[in-house]
């Protein structure tokens, strides 16, 4: 497959201009890690990970800019050695995929809305790009947002670009918040609920003065046997203290509460975030709902044999579950929100779209804005199986 | 006034006696107001220097009406500006000679409050507040608080991506708002969002937090809900210099703590405050920081104390902790007060809104005392201090001929600065028509251009909002087109204002 490794703007420019103007197709590319998520495909790559490096980061504005092509791992590395962090919790696909760990680019994990369990209380990667450069589809380079946290001077094109899975533009730098790493994490165990208590739980906790900052349930049936629901908090240490205290006393009628070893709720963390409890699953679906929406969606999988967890207090729900892809997306729609086919043999991803289908007037509307950043279809590689209607 | 906004349309205005029928074929009864008099509460928002009467009023209070009547309009061709309390401090709600107001006062019923998932639903003309009213018997609030937030309406928030003094730590209303009912200038009934955190697609609602009535009318929120913090305490800085006060901003951060609030006043504005208000703010000082904590009280009292020792050795004179509720209150009156405080100076004042990297701060001020100078103009300065979100209040007298345009002028300037430093025209006020002009100084055609082809895939005729956040209208089709060669435009002709 033909692949373009641009490493300057110009060139970057230079490249989706060229493509766009015959005809071709481009498939916006970092470490690949996420490469198998959506349908098989045959475009020409335009590697990113010619654009690397810092390019400006000064800790006490909270604002860090880097080429998109940098890995991910280099930059937590470098916020963490300054006592921050990208607080949406970002993650390598990698190990979903059998891919080694690593190869995850700041660009393609802002592309693709990437956030792990504190994605529940300190946003998402939307929430943290604050501004960006790009090439779009008209191969014209441009900017959006800004490199200060606060700002609203036009549209906020950064929002846009988040999550929007490489269809609009090909960023090559990028402007994130950043935020104090928390001096102390504790988690807070709860064991043995079924679904519909431990949602109970959650949402009790998250409604509290605990400060929760993640929730997570994982049943027996994903965790050796073992139901656990986990409530983490994170801040200073007497403060940490003092919440950890109110949680016993308010979630009493759901069984004792336990705080768990460090070591042993980081690694439980660490696997909700990268989707462990899953690994062997043949077909692993991502459903965002509202909260309590999470029971009812795992509940109509259940005759299915399927497996599942649940992060963001039950409004996250990763189900291994290998049915009809109309079941589980009428399901989470009946639950007030959608279902990403994020790993599937070929031959499904060849025929169920790996984002869950929107209105018909907005899946219009998303072709327009789709339309106006790129006119010729240029990044339209074939990935989303809404091509055909998109012109 | 020196703004230029677009020609009216003779053919419409001709045709306001059917303009007017037709609207109050869909909404009956005292929705509609075309007597001139009765239009004349309409005539501006709370950026009072530009007033322009609206050809009609439509009150509505349904969606089917709000779909009907932009339907109608857009099939006629006539522009709509869409209003919620009329609280814009940038001109963003100002009317049109040719356009209908539409005003969603009376979308005025929280729909929905859901204490399991933690959200509120509202129609857009409920205010701010009340969204806080409603769950705080419960333990909830609304995190983002702008000060106009007993008037403002949330539709109005989700339109101009307000904030408040909390925003540091609990974000702006696009990092608090999770879906919206939207209708289309052409009548479309869409839902973006909804009531989970990520979007099935684009992230379309990311573009219409923010978008200033240009993309479409809003008619129903979702907004996140937090347990209120059990406890908030604030603590009081003086500093001989802005330099030290800016210093113990950066150096509270880098301690690692994201204070609830974190407010600076120069020296100007404590006076002024302490003068209106009397709440024992110390004189002899530069600079003042108002640093406030919430959570549990173990929180506050740790991080307090962290947070005076700071200052302390920044060079503070004066660090006073807050012992109760009402001292705390106190503290912040005197902020509250600023604007206010203002009119004890001069008739008049402009309120700016620029954002700055807060390193550059010291340097800021100080050119912005030589622009004042230069301008003639006296400016006092409240300062969003841990995001870097300046107001500087310029202040002047309508009555003497040429201040109004002095003052925009020394705005200009200001706001020039502030990008030329590496920040923002406008950090939470938005652009409006006020800085639509300067829109060029951030961003370049192309730039420009790319914004302005997504509001052509919402509203491809332009006639919702014309007017406002773009310095030059240019039709759909021209920008299809278009291509930059060596930063010309093609088009020179189009009219730009
Ligand atoms: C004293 C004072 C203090 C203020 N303090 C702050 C502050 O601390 N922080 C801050 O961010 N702002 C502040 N503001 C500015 C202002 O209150 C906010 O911008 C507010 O969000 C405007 O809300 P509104 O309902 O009054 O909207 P309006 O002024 O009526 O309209 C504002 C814009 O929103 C559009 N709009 C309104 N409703 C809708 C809708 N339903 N659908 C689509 N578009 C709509 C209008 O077309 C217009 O462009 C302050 C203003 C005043 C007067």
């Amino acid at each position: 497959m033909a692949s373009l490794r641009p490493t300057t703007p110009a060139e970057l420019a230079e490249a989706v201009g060229a493509a766009a103007a015959s005809g071709g197709r481009l498939e916006i590319r970092g470490g690949a890690s996420k490469a198998a998520i959506g349908a098989p495909r045959e475009a020409a790559i335009l590697d990113m990970r010619g654009f690397t490096g810092v390019v400006d980061y000064d800790p006490a504005e909270l604002v860090l800019t880097v080429r998109a092509g940098t890995p991910l791992a280099e930059i937590e590395r470098m916020v963490a050695r300054q006592g921050q962090m990208l607080a949406f919790e970002p993650w390598d696909h990698g190990n979903l995929f059998g891919w080694p760990e690593g190869r995850a680019t700041i660009g393609g994990v802002i592309a693709a809305g990437v956030a792990g369990p504190r994605r529940l209380t300190a946003g998402g990667a939307r929430d943290h790009l604050l501004g960006f450069k790009a090439v779009s589809g008209r191969g014209e380079a441009f900017v959006g947002g800004a490199k200060v946290v606060k700002n609203v001077t036009g549209y906020d094109l950064p929002k846009l670009m988040a999550g929007s899975w490489g269809r609009l533009a090909a960023i090559h730098e990028l402007s994130l918040k950043v935020l104090p790493r928390p001096r102390m994490q504790a988690t807070m165990v709860l064991e043995g609920l079924e679904d519909a208590a431990a949602h109970a739980a959650m949402a009790r906790a998250m409604g509290c003065h605990a400060e929760v900052s993640a929730a997570a349930h994982l049943p027996a049936a994903v965790n050796d046997g073992r139901a656990l629901t986990l409530l983490r908090l994170h801040g200073f240490e007497p403060s940490v203290t003092a919440r950890c205290a109110v949680l016993p006393g308010l979630l009493s009628e759901h069984g004792p509460v336990g705080l768990m070893e460090t070591g042993e709720a980081d690694a439980l963390w660490r696997g909700i975030r990268d989707v462990e409890p899953l690994a062997d699953a043949e077909t692993l679906w991502r459903v965002s709902v509202p909260p309590a929406g999470g029971c009812t969606v795992a509940a109509t999988l259940a005759p299915h044999g399927a497996r599942w967890f649940f992060d963001w207090a039950g409004g996250l729900v990763w189900a291994a579950f290998d049915g009809d892809a109309a079941v589980i997306r009428g399901a989470a729609e009946r639950a007030g929100g959608h279902a990403m086919l994020v790993r599937a043999s070929e031959a499904m991803r060849a025929v169920v779209s790996f984002q869950h289908p929107r209105a018909a007037g907005v899946m219009a509307l998303e072709r327009r804005v789709r339309r106006a950043f790129d006119p010729t279809g240029v990044f339209e590689t074939g990935r989303y199986l809404d091509e055909a209607d998109a012109d | 006034m020196s703004l230029v906004m677009p020609e009216p349309d003779q053919a419409v205005l001709g045709r306001r006696d059917a303009i007017v029928a037709a609207l109050q074929a869909i909404v009956p009864g005292e929705g509609v107001i075309s007597d001139p008099d009765a239009l004349r509460p309409y005539e501006s928002d709370a950026l009072t220097a530009y007033r322009q009467p609206p050809m009609v009023v439509v009150l509505p209070e349904r969606v089917e009406q709000v779909a009907a009547i932009l339907a109608w309009c857009h099939g006629e061709g006539v522009k709509v500006v869409p209003r919620g309390s009329g609280t814009s401090l940038s001109g963003g709600a100002l009317p049109l000679a040719d356009g209908v107001l539409l005003g969603m006062s009376r979308f005025n019923r929280i729909l929905d409050i859901d204490y399991a998932d933690r959200i509120v639903v509202a129609q857009p003309g409920v205010t701010n507040l009340a969204i806080t009213r409603a769950v705080e018997e419960a333990g909830f609030y609304y995190a983002p608080d702008p000060s106009s937030q007993i008037a403002c309406s949330i539709g109005g928030n989700v339109a101009e991506n307000s904030g408040g003094v909390h925003c540091l730590k609990y974000g702006l209303t696009t990092n608090n708002v999770l879906g919206v009912e939207l209708v289309t200038m052409e009548g479309e009934v869409l839902r973006l969002g909804g009531r989970q955190l990520d979007p099935a697609g684009l992230d379309l609602l990311g573009v219409i937090v923010g978008s200033e009535g240009l993309l479409g009318v809003v008619t129903e929120v979702t907004v996140r809900i937090l347990p209120r913090p059990e406890t908030a305490r604030a603590v009081l800085l003086g500093f001989p210099s802005v330099e030290s006060a800016g210093q113990c901003v950066a150096d509270v951060i880098a301690e690692g703590i994201i204070p609830a609030g974190m407010e600076l006043m120069d020296r100007a504005a404590v006076h002024a405050a302490e003068a209106f208000v009397q709440v024992g703010y110390p004189l002899d000082v530069e600079a003042l920081l108002i640093v406030e904590l919430d959570g549990p009280a173990a929180e506050c009292d740790h991080l307090i104390e962290a947070v005076a020792a700071i200052a302390r050795a920044n060079g503070a004179g004066t660090a006073r902790v807050s012992r109760d509720e009402a001292e705390r209150l106190a503290f912040w009156a005197g902020r509250k007060a600023a604007f206010p405080a203002m009119g004890s100076l001069a008739p008049d004042y402009l309120c700016m809104d620029g954002t700055i990297p807060r390193r550059r701060l010291p340097e800021v001020l100080r050119r912005m005392q030589q622009l004042s100078d230069a301008h003639g103009l006296a400016v006092v300065n409240v300062f969003h201090a841990g995001d870097g979100n300046l107001h500087p209040l310029i202040l002047f007298d309508t009555n003497q001929p040429g201040q109004l345009e002095t003052a925009e002028a020394f705005g200009n300037d200001i706001l020039r600065l502030c990008v030329e430093v590496g920040g923002v025209l406008t950090g939470e006020h938005g652009v409006g028509v006020e800085k639509r002009d300067l829109m060029p100084a951030m961003f370049g055609e192309v730039d420009l251009a790319h914004q302005q082809r997504v509001k052509c895939a919402f509203d491809p005729m332009l006639l919702l909002n014309p007017g406002k956040v773009f310095p030059t209208l240019h039709r759909c089709a021209e920008l299809g087109r278009m291509h930059v060669h060596h930063g010309q435009l093609p088009h020179p002709d189009l009219p730009r204002f």
